[in-house]
């Protein structure tokens, strides 16, 4: 129910995180990010941000040299799911200061750690920046 | 020291994963890590277990299986230090999923964490269980969370609530228990939890109706406080691009939406803040659009509101012209459900619409065609069909398919008239033919064979067509077709209509038309099985070219393709030697019926050659088997043309049967044609298993008038191969067939118009009266039985004040008439008559009962008697 699934994945085609909300065997996570980022990357800066795939929506943006792809059920929202990645960004930049690929790539734990505040089970949970922050800083801090 | 032991954190395996060039170095990475991983848990080596799990995490990321470190979470879960349980959880979320079993083991870890002091320990395992709990660990650990709904730290209620969802989900029956504390989150201040809680609630709705019943009645808070929340000055936690909270919004809207639908008085109480939603919000930002969205959806949901839909069709105006394309495409989404809601608003976006199909982008594309096709009605087919077919030519492969699909529907319900019906197909066949459809160029065989007055017409455009557009093999198909069928109207210029141009079309020109479609490398069996029965039909059209064309059939007759090979003998012999039969042969083709035809490929009925009527092509499903069924017809059975019900129902006998009745498909030669009907019909009488003799089989078994006369419709079937025969009807045909039905004697006082007969019974004897009912049914009438009861007196005695009564169970009706006379004469020297009708309900289920009292004086004395007839014939 609402989001299926978050990918990141950069222009190469390769996975930097992945966060399923809906259980998929390996072979199928595999191929359903193949075809995926395939169409994603193909398509150029004019066109929309919303791709149809079987029978769910795709909602993606791209920044710098990485791409964000959300699944959602075809009743949700687009534009707040726009909206989402654009916090979702933001707030991973808040706290590694100027994110980037690699930093992603390194602290993959805590960009986990992250994502499971602002999201849980597909629904949106948290969108105030210092809430989402708070207990990571903390474990930080320990 | 070894760079792949434990040791090595994190990052050194990302980089030296990075590092490797090609797959088969990462594997080999990859399995070193792996290996290493394994040594490691089996030492049981506590210092390193959290390393290990994230690089697990990051492996399996890669797509590689990792199922061996699972119980490594579980062991890292147990243990009472916060950061080895916040990696064990996550690695539990990831690398596990509901459906494996190690999850129980899990449950016991989980309820203790969720009464562990430690608030955010209590958070992660609520995360964990909101992810991917099952539904046994739910109907545990339900009352917990339950409890947790209440706790004082705001996050943990937060957590508690989203758990709460993936519960009800999950276990639809424990909704009941969350729906009041559901509904005291709504009262909440935090956003946090005031989301969670909006979005337990419309979970709640989906789920249960009484949950539904109770937020009916929060609906005020809600709109109270969603009113807070759109008039709140700048909060810098919550603000995104100008506007608090925007996510927020969207949740309430959405639960608004839940509520409201289908109830007029909540509807009522959120008119006034959407009303201010949809106007106030800024568009600039899509921040402010998404609430726009939202709040759109939501009055199109819920009750009728004159001016919010206007407001709300109106904001999505706006947004279809917005040069934003993601903007567009949720207009044009929404515009879908706004059809059906009122659709003249949206025939004013018409235009626009249109160019969105034009558009470059695919997903705009997609959703306008979509909107275009239920925009159609008769008043704009034709501008839009014409725009919609120019824009064929240009556009590109994968949305070619889908474009031509929905022309040709929008073609086939909309024609206002059979040249404009003929002209669009053929540009659409001209464009795109290989995207066509069986069914489309069917029909359009079809309507073109009804179109009588535009054969000419029909013919000469086709020709013109294929002169530059010969790649298109469904266009060669019906260009094929057409000129054998109407090939002696293109040579001699018959039916031109004014607006054609002139063209003079020789016999040779008509035959390489044919010639190239079956010689072309691309063509396939179908086409090239078409050309050369289009071929046999002008050689008899067009004599003087019988030569040249009997040369190209030939050259089929050594083709490995039996289908080509049988077609181009039989062709080859029939041109050579039969030349009596051969006009008679491919005469005209008798019109298909086109209500029929509709008919039929609705009810998609499986084999439907009409085996009576001369060569029939193109029938639905697909190739020809032409010259055996007239060569039945021919000879071996004299019958002139059946009408058309009896061919139908060779319909009904092939469906009944299973059986193809133009059989010489199956056996080569013409020759062998005799024998298909006979085998036809063997096949009958095994399932009637009556002895016939075989001299004639078929006429004597089907045919009776008595059986067309049968209500029952299985005999409508098995009646119509009588079709195939002479129509003599004998008695003793009749005989046997009165057997199947029902087990009935054919009763002689029954006239034999009225269909079948029942014998009559005796319904009721004792030492003094006897009673016998007679039935008879009315011709088309199944239900209702007249029973003429005749009452014998069998005693000495005269019986005077003679009155029958009858009683019958509630699904029969009974009338009865006067009787002929109360008075019984003795010794059965005379008898009474009484008419009785019998209606029964349950015709076919039930057969009839009746009680019966009969009240008489003889000799001075009352009598009665009482009896129950429950022998009545089965059918009745």
């Amino acid at each position: 129910m609402g989001i299926r699934f978050i990918l990141m994945v950069n222009k190469q085609g390769q996975t930097r995180l992945a966060q399923y909300y809906e259980y998929l065997t390996l072979e199928e996570r595999r191929a359903l990010e193949g075809e995926i980022v395939r169409k994603c990357l193909a398509r150029n800066e004019q066109q929309c941000s919303f791709v149809e795939h079987r029978n769910y929506k795709i909602v993606y943006r791209r920044y710098a040299s990485l791409f964000f792809l959300v699944g959602v059920d075809n009743d949700e929202n687009e534009l707040a799911i726009l909206e989402f990645i654009h916090l979702l960004v933001e707030t991973m930049d808040r706290h590694f200061g100027n994110v980037c690929e690699l930093d992603i790539m390194f602290h993959l734990e805590k960009a986990h750690f992250m994502l499971e505040e602002m999201v849980m089970n597909g629904c949106i949970v948290e969108t105030s920046k210092s809430n989402i922050l708070s207990p990571i800083q903390l474990m930080d801090r320990a | 020291m070894n760079p792949f032991s434990s040791g090595t954190r994190l990052r050194d395996m990302i980089r030296a994963i990075r590092a490797c060039k090609t797959a088969a170095e990462e594997r080999a990475v990859v399995r070193k890590e792996c290996a290493a991983i394994r040594s490691s848990i089996n030492e049981n080596d506590h210092d390193y277990r959290h390393r290990n799990i994230a690089k697990l995490m990051f492996i399996h990321m890669l797509g590689y299986p990792t199922h061996f470190g699972q119980m490594e979470c579980l062991k890292l879960i147990a243990s009472a230090e916060f950061p080895e349980k916040r990696i064990g959880y996550l690695g539990l979320m990831l690398l596990l999923d509901e459906r494996q079993e190690v999850l129980m083991l899990v449950t016991n870890s989980l309820k203790q964490d969720l009464n562990h002091a430690n608030q955010y320990i209590v958070g992660l395992a609520l995360c964990a269980l909101g992810n991917i709990c099952s539904a046994e660990m739910a109907r545990d650990l339900a009352p917990e969370v339950e409890r947790l709904l209440q706790f004082r730290d705001p996050n943990t209620r937060k957590k508690a609530a989203l758990c709460a969802i993936r519960i009800i989900k999950k276990v639809p029956d424990l909704a009941e228990n969350f729906i009041n504390p559901a509904a005291a989150l709504l009262k909440e201040k935090h956003h946090g939890v005031l989301i969670t809680g909006v979005q337990l609630c419309t979970d709640l709705c989906k789920v249960s109706a009484e949950a539904l019943e109770y937020c009916r009645k929060c609906t005020g808070g809600l709109v109270r406080t969603l009113k807070d929340v759109a008039n709140s000055p700048y909060a810098p936690e919550y603000d995104i691009a100008g506007i608090t909270d925007p996510f927020l919004h969207i949740r309430l809207l959405r639960l608004l939406r839940v509520l409201g639908q289908g109830d007029a008085d909540v509807s009522d109480l959120m008119n006034d803040i959407l009303a201010q939603v949809a106007t106030k919000t800024e568009t600039n930002k899509n921040a402010g659009n998404a609430i726009l969205y939202e709040c759109v959806e939501t009055i199109m949901s819920i009750e009728d509101n004159g001016g919010l839909r206007v407001l709300a069709i109106n904001i999505l105006g706006r947004f279809l012209s917005n040069r934003d394309n993601n903007i567009r495409y949720v207009a044009l989404n929404m515009l879908m459900k706004a059809i059906t809601v009122d659709t003249q608003a949206v025939q004013r976006h018409r235009a626009t619409i249109v160019e969105c199909v034009k558009d470059s982008d695919a997903s705009i594309r997609k959703r306008a065609l979509e909107l275009v096709y239920l925009l159609v009605n008769e008043s704009n087919v034709k501008p839009l069909t014409k725009e919609l077919i120019e824009y064929l030519e240009r556009s590109d492969q994968e949305f070619k398919g889908d474009l031509t699909a929905k022309i040709c529907s929008i073609i086939a319900k909309f024609s206002p008239e059979k040249i404009w019906y003929i002209d669009q197909m053929l540009k659409v066949l001209s464009e795109a033919g290989n995207f066509v459809k069986d069914e489309v160029w069917h029909a359009l065989i079809v309507v073109i064979s009804n179109a009588s007055d535009l054969h000419g017409y029909t013919v000469r455009a086709l020709y013109r067509a294929f002169q530059t557009s010969a790649e298109q093999e469904t266009l060669v198909r019906v260009a094929v077709w057409c000129i054998g069928e109407y090939g002696d109207l293109l040579v001699k210029n018959v039916g031109v209509l004014d607006i054609e141009d002139p063209i003079t079309v020789t016999e040779s020109d008509a035959v390489d038309v044919v010639e190239v479609a079956i010689k072309h490398h691309t063509s396939d069996l179908t086409t090239k099985a078409m050309s050369l029965i289009a071929l046999l039909k002008l050689s008899s059209r067009f004599p003087s070219s019988s030569e040249r064309i009997q040369d190209i059939i030939i050259q089929n007759r050594g083709s490995l393709v039996l289908e080509l090979q049988q077609r181009s003998i039989e062709f080859n012999s029939v041109i050579e030697k039969h030349h009596n039969i051969r006009s008679a042969l491919v005469e005209r083709m008798p019109v298909l019926d086109e209500a029929t035809f509709i008919g039929r490929r609705a009810g998609s009925t499986p084999a439907t050659v009409s085996t009576s009527n001369g060569p029939s092509l193109n029938l639905p499903n697909g190739v020809t088997k032409p010259p055996a069924a007239p060569l039945v017809d021919l000879l071996d059975l004299s019958s002139d043309d059946a009408p058309a019900p009896s061919s139908s129902g060779a319909d009904f006998l092939q469906d009944l049967l299973g059986v193809d009745l133009s059989p010489a498909s199956k056996q080569p030669g013409i020759s062998g044609t005799n024998q298909a009907p006979r085998t036809g019909t063997d096949v009958l009488l095994d399932l009637l298993s009556i002895e016939t003799p075989p001299a004639s089989p078929i006429t004597d078994i089907l045919s009776s008038s008595q059986v067309y006369k049968s209500p029952h419709a299985s005999l409508e079937g098995l009646s119509s191969p009588s079709a195939l025969s002479t129509r003599a009807a004998t008695p003793a045909g009749a005989a046997p067939m009165m057997d199947l039905l029902d087990g009935f004697v054919p009763n002689s006082p029954i006239s034999e118009d009225n269909g079948p007969v029942y014998p009559s019974i005796v319904a009721f004897e004792s030492s003094s009266l006897r009673i016998m009912f007679n039935f008879s049914k009315a011709r088309g009438n199944p239900q209702t039985t007249s029973i003429q009861a005749t009452f014998t007196n069998l005693s000495p005695n005269v019986y005077t004040d003679f009155i029958f009564q009858a009683a019958v169970p509630k699904f029969l009706q009974l009338h009865l008439d006067p009787a002929s006379s109360n008075t019984l004469p003795a010794g059965g020297n005379g008898s009474i008559t009484q008419n009785l009708r019998v209606i029964n309900s349950q015709h076919g289920k039930k057969s009839l009962v009746m009680r019966m009292r009969i009240a008489y004086k003889s000799n001075d004395e009352d009598i009665l008697e009482e009896g129950q007839v429950s022998n009545f014939p089965r059918g009745l």
